[in-house]
């Protein structure tokens, strides 16, 4: 029977997916996200797997009884370790955050649970916006008290929404918004860091000029509490950006196209001011339907070379799963017949989200709280590895449902 | 050679040489390639057979061409069910992980009826699966086998059940049930149907190889979350002379979980790394189980989690899967990740070069280009339709590279932009002679102004801003 817990978790899933019954449908107000053209990657050379031919076996009797056979778990050592990040600081460790949080420190790839544990269960930031922008319909019914305020919109995210971080996307700061100045934007993220007590990932523009002198601002004012800097990108200035996230003590995100050669490349730039620790690394994250494939496969191969011991890429991986509603599958009114975008939507991201959970995210920025809930409770089963009962699958064939 | 011996056979990489030394080395060119070095390539890439080397079919070469095959075959057998021109494929995989080498074999997808079902019940959901079809990317996403259960426990009913799915639908079946007495029932209601047999367990085992055996079926091997029975019941099975082998290790829901995705990983590992030939066979998930587990829940909830639980077997290694939710937001998103995970990784997907015409356009809209990568394409094109923007869309030529590389690589050039335009003759569709071209194209603007003659609007870099620059830029001009 289901537990306390499991049972509240249900009756929180059922009741996000429900509110689609009592949101109208309205035209479509969306956004497309920050989807990046991107280079082509080089391609491994395929691998063929040779099997020696048994001998022509004598003909045997057929078996009478089950023949026992045993069953070693194929174990692989790996000489590569992930680095281990920690993001947002607690009073003792010299910010004012409630807790910190740990990712990466990986030995084994994601959720290879027969060879290690994992070390540090991957974490959901929920997408918390400066200023009004076009939301997908299924998601802004979920936020649309809060559009536009984001101290409002923090709370909600930690305090309904169970967030165990955020990420503040200071989209005003862009020239061709609002502009708003970098003091300007610090003082927002002072006044988020007041409201929540979580730790903080802080969001630029694009505008790598911008997004510089924005983050040597926050970085100041958020002195010691550990924010994550998203992102560093190559065309920004990096030494005055290290410089900023190591004065101030801040993680970054080394963000690049889907290209191994390119994310090597940045964070071996950045090894000459950062350690290892204080850098995650982003490869670009497109919509399932979008272009999935090639997230998903960059992020496994950066994953398997880095525990292959590829030290350029032995970090903890982020990704941007809201672009899942990049895919007009996602957000747009179909026919009757594909659902309602309301459960499509969520579906959408929830599934984009799990493909690169098994490619080796460990974190995961994300929007719509039905399929945050999701990921967070596969995330809580998959860390817990409990032993199970397989009685009631065991005779699924004949069971009426 | 025993078992321990083949497992040695391990991770050593398969190269042509080794291909070469087996083949005829008259390079005598029959196969349409340069020598016989060129076709060992050839081989071990998958761009051709070895019935392509006439030589190597002769009587004297009988014994290097079973070598040769052995070689080269699949560590993942490929195993077929259904019959004749209606079969489908599964499993034939050649690597563990996508970027080793294309995954052949989309996943299968069925959809659950039993015979308990109502007719017009059955009937509804054999149709809606086989007319279940999503325009993507130039292909047609379909699922693909109905998965027949006896619920009643009565073999007449399971009869009746199978011969009703069999008139409305020639799509590959799955008869599910554990009694050998109500499989044979379905199997007599259609003999010559060669269904997937689900599932042998340790207590019918011998009576499904039987079945299996007589109707040429392939069998399935159940033994949940205990991957050493299914070995073992696989390795029985084997003996017992049946070939074909589809290995179902359970899957878990809830905090099942993490046991599902270990087994499934450790199975196609071992067999496609470790050369463990028991274990090399296409594996088959029934996301459908979480309803049994979770009776308690909403068919809300439960086809939410029937969803996911695809999904995660879609990523990790399911050659079939049994589902039971009919709904389209469960589905789409399925035969999408399948599609994806399925492309080749070596190649850039590419979309037709030419004229899109988006909404309905006249003689004073925008015209714009962008390249053919695929993703860039479909990228574009969404948002110039969630727009709500009626346009011309040429896609030029790059090779299937996205706009920045290919404007870095010489792959999109003013030439290929002008030849492009007069193509699609587009002089005689507008009247403005504007072209709208990409940001991140903006260094081509002078010559490409210059090799056309066209008047060049520099757009935004990002497609998602083109809404907004047409708002400020175009209806103003
Ligand atoms: S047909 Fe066979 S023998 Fe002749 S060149 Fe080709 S590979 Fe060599």
């Amino acid at each position: 029977m289901l537990e306390k817990e499991s049972k509240e978790e249900l009756q929180n899933l059922l009741d996000l997916l429900n509110r689609f019954e009592e949101i109208e449908l309205e035209d479509v107000e969306m956004e497309i996200g920050d989807l990046e053209l991107w280079l082509q990657s080089s391609v491994a050379a395929p691998r063929v797997m040779p099997r020696v031919s048994p001998a022509a076996s004598p003909l045997k009797a057929r078996p009478t009884s089950i023949l026992q056979a045993d069953f070693i778990p194929p174990i692989e050592k790996y000489p590569g370790q992930i680095a281990e990040v920690t993001l947002g600081a607690t009073k003792s460790q010299g910010g004012s955050r409630g807790k910190s949080l740990t990712i990466g420190g990986e030995r084994a790839p994601a959720f290879y649970l027969f060879e290690t544990s994992t070390p540090n269960p991957p974490i959901i930031s929920l997408d918390v916006f400066d200023t009004t922008i076009p939301l997908a319909k299924p998601v802004k019914t979920h936020f649309k008290e809060v559009l536009g305020d984001p101290v409002a919109w923090a709370k909600l995210a930690v305090d309904r929404y169970g967030a165990d971080i955020i990420t503040l996307h200071l989209i005003s700061i862009d020239p061709l918004v609002n502009d708003t100045s970098p003091s300007e934007a610090a003082k927002i993220v002072e006044n988020v860091l007041q409201a929540v007590d979580v730790p903080l990932v802080i969001g630029g523009c694009g505008d790598p000029k911008k997004d510089l002198e924005v983050f040597e601002k926050v970085a100041e004012v958020g002195a010691g509490e550990r924010f994550l800097l998203s992102s560093v990108t190559q065309d920004m200035d990096i030494e005055r950006a290290c410089a900023a996230a190591k004065k101030h003590g801040h993680a970054v995100l080394s963000f690049t196209p889907m290209d191994l050669n390119q994310a090597r490349q940045l964070n071996r730039r950045l090894y000459d001011f950062l350690p290892k620790e204080q850098i995650i690394m982003d490869t670009t994250t497109a919509a399932l339907g979008y272009g999935l494939d090639y997230a998903f496969t960059i992020m496994e191969r950066a994953r398997l070379a880095a525990l292959m011991g590829d030290p350029e890429l032995q970090h903890p991986m982020s990704s941007g799963t809201t672009n899942a509603w990049a895919a007009r599958e996602a957000w747009k009114k179909m026919d009757p017949e594909w659902g309602p975008r309301e459960l499509r939507g969520p579906i959408w991201e929830t599934v984009t989200a799990i493909t690169l959970l098994l490619a080796g995210v460990d974190l995961f920025m994300m929007m719509h709280p039905a399929a945050v809930q999701t990921l967070k409770d596969i995330i809580g089963k998959l860390a817990a590895g409990k032993s199970v009962s397989s009685e009631r699958i065991a005779n699924w064939v004949p069971t009426k449902i | 050679m025993s078992e321990k011996e083949s497992k040695k056979a391990s991770i050593k990489e398969l190269s042509p040489i080794d291909v070469y030394m087996l083949l005829p080395k008259t390079n005598c060119k029959e196969c349409g390639e340069e020598n016989c070095m060129a076709f060992a390539a050839k081989l071990v890439n998958r761009e051709m057979t070895l019935e392509q080397c006439p030589p190597l079919l002769k009587k004297e070469n009988a014994k290097a061409y079973k070598d040769l095959w052995e070689m080269l075959k699949p560590p993942i057998k490929e195993v077929s069910i259904g019959s004749d021109d209606q079969a489908i494929k599964i499993g034939g995989k050649y690597v563990m992980y996508r970027h080793e080498f294309t995954y052949t074999n989309p996943t299968a997808i069925a959809i659950d009826v039993t015979d308990e079902m109502l007719d017009e019940e059955i009937v509804r959901r054999v149709k809606k699966t086989q007319q279940f079809s999503y325009e993507y990317i130039g292909s047609t996403l379909k699922l693909n086998m109905i998965a027949i259960r006896s619920t009643s426990n009565d073999p007449d009913k399971f009869k009746t059940c199978v011969r009703k799915v069999a008139e409305h639908t020639k799509m590959p079946f799955i008869l599910c049930t554990f009694d050998p007495k109500i499989s044979e029932a379905g199997l007599m209601a259609a003999p010559k149907a060669q269904p997937l047999l689900y599932a042998a367990t340790k207590d019918n085992w011998k009576d499904m190889a039987e079945l299996a055996l007589m109707y040429k079926c392939p069998l399935a091997v159940f033994a949940p979350n205990n991957v050493t029975l299914l070995r073992s019941l696989a390795k029985t099975l084997l003996q017992y002379g049946v070939k074909d082998l589809v290995l179902d290790p359970g899957t878990l829901s809830g905090d099942g979980l993490g046991a599902m995705i270990n087994n499934f990983t450790m199975i196609r590992r071992a067999a496609a790394k470790r050369g463990d030939e028991i274990l090399g066979f296409p594996l088959i998930g029934t996301p459908i189980a979480t309803w049994i587990e979770n009776p308690e829940a909403s068919a809300e909830v439960n086809s939410w989690n029937e969803a996911y639980l695809a999904a995660t077997l879609i990523d990790r290694y399911a050659d079939i899967l049994i589902l039971h939710s009919t709904e389209g937001w469960v589905l789409l998103p399925n035969v999408v990740l399948r599609q994806n995970i399925y492309t080749d990784p070596r190649k850039p997907v590419a979309v037709e070069p030419g004229l899109r015409v988006l909404g309905t356009p006249n003689e004073n809209s925008p015209v714009m280009f962008t390249t053919n990568f695929a993703l860039t394409f479909y990228t574009v094109a969404s948002d110039i339709e969630s727009g709500g923007i009626d346009s011309y869309l040429l896609v030029v030529d790059s090779e299937g590279i996205a706009v920045d590389c290919a404007v870095a690589g010489r792959k999109l050039t003013a030439e290929k932009v002008a030849e492009a335009l007069k193509e699609a003759k587009m002089e005689e569709k507008v009247k403005h002679k504007k072209l709208i071209i990409p940001g991140k194209a903006a260094r081509l603007s002078g010559e490409i102004e210059e090799t056309s003659g066209w008047e060049i609007m520099v757009g935004p870099r990002d497609s998602s801003d083109i809404p907004k620059y047409l708002k400020e830029k175009w209806n103003s001009s």
